[in-house]
């Protein structure tokens, strides 16, 4: 007797089996899953530091580990959770699994590359890892110096030197991403018919390829005071240590928006397909993110209001961040547009695209408060300003990070996750980060410093109410874990397109065969143009 | 101290910095309600009725994307020169300010009155009265940070910097350092104690009255054999001094400087950067020889010696920061 599973067809999950197919694969597809595998890895050695930083903070007497253990848990808890986990995030699994099937190519342009660039993740990640386990590092994950080339008694340069190998993955995948624009796009795939999130995507590749080497050359120059002991940065040997905080913010500035701009492009992708409109403004939405990649770069100095930088320039780099704040208003504002007179589906991730709006605006607006000269000097370097960069990057890219594994795992896997367990978790990680982050901001402006062990007891209100947040979030970040695991059994089967959505992807099987596409897709429409999907008009509202 | 919500405001700024941050709420409050009042409103009109639903295409509009770009760019502009004046005067100390000398060091904070008292991890000061501090720092950055006064402004090795306020309610108000600065960062805080004038007074007189800055500096320019070639007449192998702060130096190399705190720094510890013009470039370094603190004295001493006399607070105002080549 034939059944249907013996005739399974053959996919790029089933293609090879053992070991050596995966870590010598140059399937997109497989690398997008062996990144999926490292960063959710290193997304829970982040939050168990997060987790044990909470716990501490619980008593303001600094009871439950030393201080020396506290910045060490700080620290790491940064590095890990900024260039191990949402640096690759949305790029590294999305981005390399659908970048290439939205434009219609078999590949990315340079395989063996987008291979090499996870190796130098794994070979970085385990630099890092290993500072960790040899003592760990105090520095904070800004690495100000002279603290960090003179003072620190920690595995500074180990762990550096794991940024600076964990970099060189994010420029080869920013160039791997450009070239694939170029030259791969399938017939027809014009440039104003891409996706948005393959929009998004290009404008983050300009950032990494051009952010990245001044973050590896910062790298060296603290390598090398810390190790040659040339004056670079200490005064003592004749440097200037304000300079670090110049070159290592126009890094690091720019690196928010390689964490948030791939964000706002699955946010592009989501809101369209579970309203299913076309983005309204498309062109002003793609021109947007190229916006933001390049004012990104000229908004560094605002993080150092403080420092002793020159007033005037504290008022030119005041007044550009304000302009690069109109972008991502026009964003939000463009995909708020697009509800209207739509088809909204309040499928599970359109939830997490409901929850990234909410709190990606609300971690924009108060944006807009520390980039007002008069706030930012109360606020900087306290809670205030905590809260305001974990609703962008905990907030924006991670509720969209959720959201879009939701909206393609069926693609990636074939089979459908349970609904119902999904939107608890979109519930339970909404409501958990509000009442983990919303106090931080009180608590900021009420003078609360941020990294501080021990704090006045008149804080400790706010911090239970935030560390009592922290554990519903746990709680909710666990949710998906478990439920992506089953379904890859239990699930129901997928189908090809269970969305209806537009996007090139779809039109492939679920799981897609090796080569994405057996014949190339000819585009002959725009992107999210849903009456090539859905034959009946049925009227809306 | 009970649980609270909103900070004290103790000083002059802070009622400018909580205005400011008012209107910023405001604005925020007011986007908060339109976008998230609009997206529910959408969700729940336009919920999904039938999954064949197939709603009409809608392209855009120019007049709507203009409108939502100028209006709030118009808006970020009021609050970025709002914010700029209220940094301003945050950055701006009255001539007639009370002059406090601090330098941090980890883990700790000393702080020198003018007068001579020297506290540690405390700072009394009297009410009504604009105090400038300029600050340094013997190892990595500090931050001095006072909450209650909305006044925060970095501590950093190598250069002076200065931050001023006027306290305008009496009380004991947090000091934190704001910048980590390693170990035992969360320990280096202190105390700020605004006294009535009169209490601030009678402190100071009860204080065991400890040398001025410019005695210690007088006391350390001898030891340090300064005067063999500084001679007070001029006739010494470098520029006599007296005189010279607040003056136009004008340089070797053509060029003039004013001589304020950061140039006799400067010449203490790097004699080589700015040569006086018609002297030799012979004088040693200091750096490492003089702590910061022994250079602060030496540049209140350096002040002192004015060949007419002049009020001490006479200090003039640096915008901030100032730092050297």
């Amino acid at each position: 007797m034939i059944t249907a599973a013996v005739e399974e067809q053959q996919n790029y999950l089933n293609a090879g089996y053992g070991l050596k197919s995966w870590l010598l694969t140059k399937d997109h597809k497989r690398i997008a899953l062996l990144y999926l595998a490292t960063i959710t890895f290193f997304f829970f050695i982040g939050g168990v530091f997060a987790t044990l930083i909470r716990i501490e903070l619980l008593s303001p007497h600094g009871n439950l580990v030393s201080s020396d253990t506290y910045n060490k848990l700080f620290t790491m808890h940064g590095v890990v959770m900024i260039f191990f986990f949402l640096i690759p995030s949305i790029p590294a699994t999305l981005g390399n699994f659908f970048l290439p099937m939205m434009i219609g190519a078999r590949d990315l342009a340079f395989p063996k590359l987008n291979l090499l660039s996870w190796y130098l993740l794994v070979i970085g990640g385990l630099f890092a890892i290993f500072a960790m386990v040899a003592g760990g590092v105090d520095t904070g994950w800004t690495f100000y110096t002279p603290y960090s080339t003179t003072y620190s008694n920690t595995w500074v340069v180990a762990t550096a030197l794991g940024i600076f190998i964990a970099g060189f993955s994010s420029i080869l995948t920013g160039l791997n991403f450009i070239v694939t624009v170029h030259r791969m796009r399938a017939p027809g795939m014009t440039w104003f018919r891409m996706p948005l999130f393959v929009w998004a995507h290009y404008a983050t590749a300009i950032i990494q390829v051009l952010g990245t080497p001044v973050l590896a050359v910062t790298i060296v120059l603290v390598a090398a005071e810390r190790l040659l002991h040339l004056g670079i940065f200490d005064p003592a040997r004749g440097g200037d240590p304000v300079l670090f905080q110049h070159l290592f913010w126009f890094y690091s500035h720019p690196a928010v928006y390689i964490m948030i701009l791939p964000a706002m492009g699955v946010l592009s992708e989501l809101v369209s397909v579970f309203s299913r409109k076309r983005i309204f403004g498309y062109s002003v939405v793609a021109f947007s993110s190229v916006a933001i990649a390049v004012l990104g770069f000229l908004v560094w100095g605002h993080h150092l209001f403080v420092s002793g930088m020159s007033l005037y320039a504290g008022m030119v780099f005041s007044f550009l961040s304000y302009f690069v704040a109109i972008p991502s208003a026009i964003k939000v504002f463009n995909w708020t547009a697009t509800l209207y007179k739509g088809s909204i589906s309040y499928a599970t991730p359109m939830l997490y695209a409901f929850g990234f709006i909410g709190l990606f605006t609300i971690g924009g607006l108060t944006g807009l408060f520390v980039a007002c000269l008069g706030i930012d000097v109360h606020v900087t370097d306290t809670y205030f300003v905590v809260a305001h960069f974990h609703y962008i990057m905990v907030g924006g890219a991670i509720m969209a990070y959720l959201g879009g594994l939701h909206y393609w795992w069926p693609k990636m896997t074939g089979r459908m996750y349970p609904e119902g367990w999904a939107k608890l978790s979109a519930l339970v990680i909404f409501v958990g980060f509000n009442l983990t982050f919303f106090p931080q901001f009180i608590l900021g402006y009420l003078g609360m410093p941020r990294r501080y062990h021990v704090y006045p007891d008149e804080f400790q209100v706010l911090h239970v109410l935030s560390t009592a947040g922290a554990s519903v979030l746990a709680v909710g970040y666990m949710l998906p874990i478990v439920y992506f695991a089953w379904s890859l059994r239990y699930g129901k089967l997928a189908g090809s397109n269970p969305w209806k959505a537009t996007g090139l992807e779809w039109t492939t099987a679920s799981p897609p065969p090796p080569h994405n596409f057996d014949q190339i897709p000819v585009v002959t429409h725009e992107a999210y143009d849903y009456s090539a999907v859905i034959d009946e008009e049925v009227p809306v509202g | 101290m009970g649980f609270r919500l909103f900070p004290e405001q103790a000083s002059t700024l802070a009622p400018q910095v909580d205005h400011l941050l008012f209107f910023l709420l405001a604005a925020a409050a007011f986007f908060t309600v339109a976008i998230f009042g609009a997206i529910f409103y959408f969700a729940i009109r336009y919920r999904r009725r039938s999954d064949r639903e197939l709603p009409k295409a809608i392209h855009g509009s120019v007049p709507l994307e203009i409108l939502w770009s100028v209006i709030p760019f118009g808006l970020t502009m009021v609050m970025f020169t709002w914010g700029a004046s209220v940094y301003f005067t945050g950055r701006s100390a009255p001539a007639d300010a009370i002059q406090i000398d601090v330098v941090a060091k980890q883990w700790m904070w000393k702080l020198q009155h003018m007068e001579g008292p020297r506290e540690i991890n405390e700072l009394h000061i009297p009410l009504g009265r604009p105090i400038k501090l300029t600050m340094t720092s013997e190892d990595v950055i500090h931050s001095f940070f006072v909450p209650a006064f909305r006044t925060k402004q970095d501590v950093v090795p190598g250069s002076y910097s200065t931050t001023w306020f006027q306290p305008t309610k009496t009380g004991k108000y947090h000091l934190f350092c704001a910048e980590y600065c390693g170990d035992r960062h969360s320990g280096m805080t202190g105390w700020i104690y605004v006294m009535q004038p009169e209490d601030y007074a009678a402190w100071l007189s009860g204080e065991t009255p400890g040398a001025t800055l410019a005695e210690n500096g007088r006391k350390l320019f001898q030891d340090l054999a300064c005067a063999n070639c500084h001679k007070p007449d001029g006739s010494g192998r470098c520029p006599a001094l007296a005189g010279l702060f607040g003056s136009t130096v004008s340089l070797a190399d053509g060029t003039a400087v004013t001589a304020d705190e950061a140039y006799i720094r400067e010449s203490i510890l790097r004699p080589a950067a700015k040569v006086v013009a018609g002297y030799q470039p012979l004088m040693p370094t200091f750096q490492g020889q003089v702590t910061e603190e022994g250079v602060l004295q030496l540049v209140e001493y350096i002040k002192s010696l004015s060949p007419e006399p002049k009020a001490p607070s006479q200090s003039r105002d640096r915008q901030g920061a100032v730092r050297n080549p």
